[in-house]
């Protein structure tokens, strides 16, 4: 590790009067996992790491080898900006490893480093920017549909602003942070509220995402509010989405841009959307991880549906924005199928798979759908080549099993446990009896 | 942590041997003469010493005196030059706690130049200046630490590192190679975005009052602060 780096940390530990250093890492289920140590134990943790038994961690270490080792990653080092200044507190994120130093196969951001060296080996850096989409409600009550903060609509201002003001506080907290915020509005559903995320390189978003979802959460929780990224919470209106900009760059020069295609695409740009729009049904089991992220992607609700491309049509999978004054460095696409509850280096990891696998073997792509897809029936989607999107976690699962892009890119331990874990919730959701059958069946049958 | 480098030396005796006031005075150093330990406390500029130089010749017993409660401060002054006769050389044995190097006398100004700024580029201190201040913003870059307003910024290491090259070279522009190339090494993969994106973060800890400390110059890159051309 470099040395000054290390000294940084160190320094900053004792001049900022740091009590507690948190060490981050995520779980296969994209859940932050944290364990606290004290400044003296630092240096030694940044020298070799620090061991605890992962078998405690969902989707980690089988029983019989479960010790292995966290290694914080001095880069991303930062002081918290919330609670007491006098007893500051910081957090770094940590790599796992095994206990032989070789990365540990379960670390969902050791499997994000692995899928990086594909794009890195040709020369490109992969930048991703996503939106963020969440919903503010009153503190839940179990059994109980939740309760939204408000009734205001896309971009409306509303007199006692409440879920606008901790919007404001989540975003300053967020910049202090070191993550800088592209736009943020009301969105179109009651107490529905979106952040967009500027790009940056995969790794570190991936790491924002974490940090976030956190963000947004504690915020809430300081003004006694719930934030909740479950992809469709409320029944009737949108649901909350995570569409990720992506864009590969060689150097200084945007690799999707095109001065001489009519789409301003380059060949790479084209291979990489055939490549994600060949292996969607595929990955769409990570990108959208729950059995409730299949009721946000149904028609009529700005979701996608289909496995399309498009310049200006919302109804696709893949949107091609056009970029302000033709900027070329701004040349992207637009994924629009994952949802903010998703493992976000599992999700990066197959989306970068997908992209890179069409670039290696030159896929083709098929031709744009610009038309309203919605309102086109099956037979009219088939002549096209339409295919959709799975439509149950259970279907999600199915072509995931035999898709060798998906073991390959997750690794063979975490695509064998995420597999047998998801099953397990797909197979107690189908045992489950709803209020939507009681409703329906009870008194008529 | 002050805000100024500490550039004042001590000197004793009070009435410093003319020779050595001249070749501190010719070498541009700045210098205060001391009477003891106590005079030392009075008389301490604000940014604290920056080093002392004392003699033995006039009074020995003074200046062993001398040396011993500079070096028992909470922050012991340093570093120390001592002046010393050819007969008194065997004074130094056991005592080489006390000072730093020495000089014999009568001494040639060019040698006491070259150990004393050997001494001070040493220690980091005096000479070289350890806070990198522009308008608000202080950068520590003895402690790593940075701050506006003097409320403490928190930054990455990257971020510290890009912060301070742009600081210490206020109102000039570079390219998004050139800081690549600077502050990250041309190893680094990430290529020239890394920049914009380090840049942007920046920003956001500055706060909205001061994010325009880092100008954007387009289709160049950045400068920091104020062009020099007004």
């Amino acid at each position: 590790m470099n040395e000054q780096q290390r000294n940084y940390v160190l320094h900053t530990v004792e001049e900022r009067g740091v009590r507690l250093v948190r060490l981050w890492f995520t779980d296969v289920l994209g859940n932050l996992k944290s364990f606290a140590i004290s400044p003296a134990e630092l240096e030694n943790a940044l020298e070799d790491g620090m061991t605890f038994d992962g078998s405690s961690i969902d989707g980690f270490s089988r029983v019989q080898e479960s010790d292995v080792l966290a290694v914080p990653d001095p880069n991303t080092f930062e002081v918290l900006p919330w609670g007491d200044p006098k007893n500051a507190e910081a957090r770094v994120f940590c790599d796992i490893h095994n206990l032989d130093g070789t990365p540990f196969e379960g670390d969902p951001r050791q499997v994000l480093r692995r899928n990086l060296e594909a794009a890195r080996s040709m020369g490109l850096t992969f930048y991703v920017a996503p939106d963020m989409e969440f919903f503010y409600f009153a503190p839940p009550v179990r059994g109980q549909a939740p309760e939204p903060l408000d009734e205001a609509g896309f971009f409306d201002l509303i007199a006692s602003d409440v879920s606008g003001s901790l919007r404001k506080q989540t975003i300053r907290t967020l910049e202090a942070m070191g993550i800088p915020v592209e736009y943020s509005f009301h969105e179109d559903s009651p107490s529905q509220h979106e952040i967009d995320l500027r790009h940056n390189d995969v790794l570190s978003m991936a790491d924002s995402i974490m940090t976030f979802r956190l963000v947004v959460k504690e915020v809430a929780a300081s003004q006694g509010v719930y934030a909740s990224f479950m992809p469709k919470p409320l029944e009737g209106v949108q649901g909350s989405g995570m569409h990720v900009h992506l864009s590969l760059f060689n150097g200084e020069d945007n690799a999707f841009y095109s001065a001489d295609d009519d789409y301003n695409l380059s060949p790479i740009a084209k291979q990489f959307m055939a490549g994600l729009l060949r292996h969607a049904a595929e990955i769409t089991a990570v990108t959208n991880q729950t059995v409730n992220s299949y009721k946000r992607l149904v028609p009529g609700f700005e979701a996608p549906v289909h496995i399309s491309w498009a310049r200006n049509n919302r109804s696709g999978l893949i949107r091609v924005p056009i970029p302000k004054k033709g900027n070329p460095s701004a040349t992207r696409i637009e994924y629009r199928s994952p949802d903010p509850a998703c493992n976000p280096y599992l999700a990066f990891s197959v989306l970068l798979a997908a992209g890179m696998r069409g670039v290696r073997e030159e896929y083709e792509l098929p031709a744009e759908a610009d038309a309203n897809l919605f309102q086109m029936d099956d037979a009219q989607l088939l002549k096209l080549g339409i295919d959709q999107i799975p439509s149950s976690l259970g279907d999600a699962l199915r072509v995931m099993e035999d898709s060798s892009l998906v073991a390959e890119a997750l690794g063979e331990h975490i695509f064998e446990w995420f597999l047998r874990n998801k099953r397990n919730e797909w197979r107690a959701y189908k045992a489950h009896v709803s209020s939507f059958e009681y409703d329906r069946y009870l008194r008529s049958l | 942590m002050s805000g100024t480098p500490a550039e004042m030396l001590a000197i004793y005796p009070e009435a410093p041997p003319p020779d050595l006031a001249r070749t501190l005075d010719l070498a541009g150093y700045r210098w205060k003469a001391v009477s003891g330990a106590d005079d030392v406390v009075r008389n301490e500029p604000p940014a604290g010493w920056a080093g002392a130089v004392v003699s033995t010749d006039t009074d020995p017993e003074g200046a062993w005196a001398l040396c011993r409660a500079l070096r028992k401060r909470d922050v012991p002054v340093a570093p120390l030059l001592l002046l010393v006769g050819g007969g008194q050389l065997a004074e130094l044995a056991l005592r080489d706690e006390l000072f730093d190097d020495f000089c014999l006398t009568p001494f040639h100004p060019v040698e006491l130049e070259a150990r004393l700024r050997h001494l001070l580029w040493k220690g980091g201190g005096g000479v070289k200046p350890d806070v990198v201040e522009y308008s608000e913003l202080a950068l520590n870059v003895e402690t790593y630490q940075a701050s506006i307003e003097g409320r403490p910024l928190d930054l990455t290491y990257m971020e510290y590192e890009l912060l301070k090259f742009l600081a210490q070279n206020p109102g000039k522009v570079f390219t998004r190679e050139l800081l690549l190339s600077r502050v990250w090494g041309y190893e680094y993969y990430g290529g020239a975005r890394t920049v914009d994106v380090h840049i942007r973060r920046l920003r956001a800890k500055l706060g909205e009052e001061h994010q325009n400390l880092i100008q954007t110059v387009r289709s160049v890159g950045y400068r920091f602060g104020q062009s020099r051309w007004g």
